[in-house]
């Protein structure tokens, strides 16, 4: 323990008297370019883990939930706009994304000890890692689907009828969010046997 | 000598070119012309032809009138991605009996609730659990056949007229 508190005293003690042999400008201008190195490399590592080609590295990805969006409108439409991986899955503002990012250290342990990887395994957990969607999209007011879709830009004048009505209904009353009526949109659904608003 | 030789050529080359004006109306017979075609349209059998253009679903979100009573009424909306397997049945998410108060949808008739011995059951029945075995969409399409069907309802004013038959 006193050998500890040495080490920390000796620290401290180098650490509050001025440089030696170092210079002010190396000191301040080594640092400022160090700490955008630093910075640099720590964004762009966070990027690059933020794109599609990334997510379907992994065989468990590619195989299984790449292939099912690839047939829905989220992937191919008539205007060409199409939503990545991270784009629904990845909070867009820095601190949520952190912080899922820091989550998302469950899912290389996972990977690591192939947790999912086989189609079976994956169709047996299927229910749950929706089901952690579902209710993320649900406590955060179904975010990352409004990050395109605006309920205020939404013209329910060209919407089928239909759509028209249960969107004043139940979006713009707040009553429900998107999650709530559109689940299974980009990736087939698992056995909804039990799940609300399903029989 | 030549001259024989092409008079005994003769009976064979008029042979030749009567069986061949014979096959030439023979298979213009056949061609029954531009108003029907096979579904592989008129491309050579060593060409693609070109696809049709997909036709849009029709999407008025109003009931159609039915033909007859037995007919399973037609969707008026689309099902695009709708997904219909044994995990899940998105059609009843809005036409299931405890989803029709929020949805506004029509329910699933009573039918859809019986065993083929006509046993209510409490839930779907398994043989009707698969929508689009019965009820589909309709797309704006021209007909590809004239269609000839006559209402019920046309027929019996036909025959209950003084004189007709």
């Amino acid at each position: 323990m006193t050998k500890l508190m040495n080490l920390v005293r000796n620290f401290w003690g180098t650490m509050r008297r001025p440089s030696v042999h170092l210079s002010l400008g190396f000191l301040s201008i080594g640092g400022f370019v160090a700490g955008v190195i630093f910075w640099g490399g720590f964004n762009t590592a966070l990027e690059f883990t933020n794109t599609e080609s990334f997510c379907i590295s992994c065989h468990e990805m590619e195989n299984n939930v790449y292939q099912e969006l690839r047939t829905t409108v989220h992937f191919t439409n008539q205007s060409g706009v199409r939503a990545t991986c991270p784009d629904c899955h990845v909070p867009h503002d820095w601190t949520d994304k952190i912080a899922r990012k820091m989550q998302a250290s469950k899912e290389v342990w996972g990977k690591i000890f192939g947790t999912i990887n086989t189609r079976e395994k994956f169709l047996e957990k299927r229910l749950e890692l929706a089901k952690h969607e579902w209710s993320r999209l649900k406590s955060n007011d179904s975010l990352e689907c409004r990050n395109c879709h605006s309920a205020e830009s939404m013209d329910f004048s060209i919407q089928s009828p239909r759509a028209a009505e249960a969107h004043s209904t139940f979006l713009v009353t707040g009553e429900k969010t998107c999650i709530d009526c559109h689940k299974g949109i980009a990736h087939t659904l698992p056995n909804m046997a039990g799940v609300k608003g399903w029989n | 000598m030549k001259r024989t030789k092409l008079f005994k050529l003769m009976p064979a080359a008029i042979l030749a070119v009567g069986m061949f004006m014979m096959i030439v109306p023979a298979g213009s017979a056949q061609d029954v012309g531009p108003s029907i075609s096979t579904l592989r349209g008129l491309a050579p059998l060593d060409q693609t032809g070109s696809a049709p253009r997909i036709p849009q679903t029709e999407e008025t979100d109003r009931q159609r009138a039915r033909n007859y009573p037995e007919q399973p009424p037609t969707i008026p909306h689309k099902i695009d991605g709708y997904q219909l397997d044994k995990n899940g049945n998105q059609c009843l998410s809005c036409h299931a009996r405890t989803r029709v108060a929020e949805s506004g949808a029509p329910m699933i008739s009573v039918t859809h609730f019986m065993d083929r011995d006509w046993q209510a059951l409490a839930t779907v029945s398994p043989r009707r659990y698969f929508c689009n075995q019965c009820h589909v969409v309709q797309l704006r399409t021209p007909e590809a056949v004239e269609n000839t069907f006559v209402d019920v309802d046309s027929l019996l004013a036909v025959e209950s007229k003084p004189g007709a038959n």
